[in-house]
């Protein structure tokens, strides 16, 4: 109450009372997180900017050289590499992802005892940390003929494989592990948008004799498009930074053949100390995502306004 | 503004017509109580869901199994895995011990508890400026914390790792200490958000009788507003926690040597190392799994409950 009569005193300006002691309250308040965003994350990002027109050079200075890393860095050929794995990955995972997770919210949904013990169970791999998940995954992939996976698929019949050794397949065995970990995440959005639906419509929709997948795709989907938007908004962002899940299970390897955009920044950055490159990656990555994480939200409003 | 939030383990309370419905929902489960239309009642479909269940819990649960059959086992390694240890040993973990895995879990701890209380004050002084008091710019600073989810560790991990290592203007070395991982995680924008949604649904005569009783702002938010917030505390706890112990490449740019680091950027370490085998990756896999799966599910509802809020409210 007090708030609103002070802050129109505020708009006009005038002299001593903008600094009245009931407006500084809320700055007050506000300062501890904007002070730890602005130095851990707005300064990093000004400075990362900054860095990506020099060329860095520890104890000589740096030197302006502009464009210079971007050119570089863009005509790589292992970055070039490693745009077409992010996008890979990160479209094969979403699109995975979002599918296993849509269909693990329908077989889940319910108020069963049983079910609840379940979506429990098989959201364990969304709270487990990406390292362990990594750890996990690398002894179900072991290359031998007696790892998990491959015993698996001795008992039908079929050879051994070599997910992560054979650079043909490792980006794929990747993906995997990413479906792994981001379908019971998407399921619970999935979960929350099905509670939603109007139980009315089915009814109405099983009177007028149509069938599952009518139901599902007139009624269902429709209703759930809200939860669809933030699940895929998600998945965009989280794509294209995709970094631990392959630093932790390849490494970027065999012969450079899982190396995403991340993982090529750090390389550059932490192992061949070339920060000046490094940042350049990042700020590319950076405009990339600000630029699709705009364009699905604009789709979003398009969609929320028919 | 604010959608409801909507606990999918309960679902749709408000949308199904009072009374008969819900009734008969609590006693037998009616068949439009879900999309697919799955009943109780044995038959083809039941089954088929009892399999696809099944299914489901071999490939998300069962898994996790092995870890733990594997890091009490004395030397797994590829048929010796299965979902039960046949020899069960501590051997792997005395291993790990010497290899120092409990100071490692030691500095996790530190790191998530400290990390987790920032988090929380930092998160909610700046939740009750934004929800409860007016003030110019008040847009711009929610786009502000808004904006800190865009910037994730990852994309600015090469300059954060500088300015860590001199923080501007007071000239710091965060390197090698605590503070290194733990300041950088102090303003999530998530929990800002989310607390903010919540705070604002709080009645505005609750803060005006206080007022009139001279309530000083400080007191407002401790004893008036946070006792209010109690669920939403409890998720972004719980989120907080998840999201920390899950951080990788900041514990990594932060320290100054492996000793450093945290439990599950250690687990690198102990693979790589050639004296150890399996068996012992998996003990410090179980070390760093421990944690987060106590606090999952002692909390599970306020984390399913939270991502949904999240969710609807994004």
């Amino acid at each position: 109450m007090t708030a609103t009569v002070t802050a129109p005193a505020a708009r006009e300006g005038t002299g001593r009372r903008a600094f009245d002691k009931k407006a500084v309250v809320p700055w007050l308040f506000l300062a501890p997180g904007l002070l730890l965003a602005l130095v851990f994350k707005f300064w990093p990002m000004a400075k990362g900017i900054w860095l990506s027109f020099f060329d860095v050079r520890p104890f000589l200075g740096d030197k302006w050289i502009g464009l210079e890393n971007y050119g570089r860095v863009l005509t790589d050929h292992r970055f070039q590499d490693a745009i077409g794995h992010t996008l890979i990955l990160g479209i094969g995972q979403s699109v995975g992802a979002i599918l296993l997770g849509f269909a693990l919210a329908l077989l889940l949904e319910g108020q069963a005892r049983s079910l609840k013990f379940l979506r429990t169970a098989v959201f364990l791999p969304a709270v487990t940390a990406t390292a362990v998940v990594g750890e996990l995954w690398r002894l179900m992939y072991y290359p031998t003929s007696d790892g998990l996976l491959n015993s698996g698929l001795h008992f039908f019949g079929l050879g051994t494989v070599q997910f992560l050794d054979n650079p043909d397949i490792a980006l794929y065995s990747t993906m995997v592990m990413g479906i792994w970990i981001w379908a019971p995440y998407n399921m619970v959005i999935f979960l929350a948008g099905l509670a939603g639906v109007d139980r009315s419509l089915y009814e109405a929709a099983a009177m007028d004799g149509v069938s599952l997948w009518q139901r599902l795709r007139h009624v269902t989907l429709p209703a759930i498009r809200p939860a669809l938007m933030i699940v895929l908004t998600l998945a965009t962002i989280r794509g294209l930074r995709v970094f631990t899940e392959v630093y932790v299970l390849t490494g970027g390897g065999p012969a450079g053949s899982t190396d995403v955009w991340m993982t090529r920044a750090y390389t550059l950055g932490f192992t061949r100390n070339d920060i000046g490159g490094a940042s350049a990656a990042s700020v590319v990555l950076l405009c990339v995502t600000l630029l699709l994480t705009v364009l699905v939200n604009n789709l979003r409003k398009r969609g929320e306004a028919r | 503004m604010s959608a409801p939030v909507i606990d999918p383990v309960r679902p749709a309370a408000p949308d199904t017509p009072a009374g008969r419905t819900t009734k008969a929902q609590r006693t037998t489960p009616a068949r439009f109580d879900t999309a697919v239309g799955w009943n109780d009642r044995p038959g083809l479909a039941w089954a088929l869901r009892i399999l696809l269940c099944l299914i489901a819990l071999a490939v998300f649960a069962a898994p996790f199994l092995t870890i733990f059959s594997g890091a009490f086992t004395t030397n797994p390694s590829g048929s010796s895995l299965s979902f039960l240890p046949h020899d069960s040993t501590l051997l792997n973990f005395r291993v790990a011990g010497e290899r120092g895995i409990w100071d490692y879990l030691g500095n996790s701890l530190v790191i998530a508890g400290g990390g987790l209380l920032l988090q929380l004050v930092v998160c909610t002084l700046a939740a009750y400026a934004l929800a409860r008091h007016r003030f110019r710019g008040q847009a711009l600073i929610m786009m502000l914390f808004m904006m800190t989810l865009m910037l994730p560790e990852e994309v600015i991990a090469i300059p954060l790792s500088l300015v860590l290592g001199d923080v501007p203007v007071v000239h710091l070395d965060l390197k090698g200490t605590v503070w290194g991982v733990i300041l950088p995680l102090g303003a999530w924008g998530f929990s800002v958000m989310m607390l903010t949604e919540f705070m604002r649904d709080i009645p505005a005569e609750i803060e005006e009788a206080a007022r009139l009783d001279g309530v000083g702002e400080l007191r407002m938010l401790w004893q008036i507003i946070l006792p209010l917030c109690k669920p939403a505390l409890g998720v972004a706890g719980v989120l907080g926690f998840i999201m920390i112990w899950d951080q990788y490449l900041l514990p990594l740019i932060a320290s100054k040597d492996p000793t450093d680091y945290t439990v599950t950027v250690a687990l690198s370490i102990l693979r790589t190392d050639p004296e150890v085998g399996s068996g012992v990756v998996l003990a410090g896999a179980v070390i760093a799994l421990i944690p987060s799966l106590i606090v999952y599910l002692l909390l599970q509802r306020s984390l399913v409950t939270g991502i949904a809020a999240g969710a609807t409210k994004g």
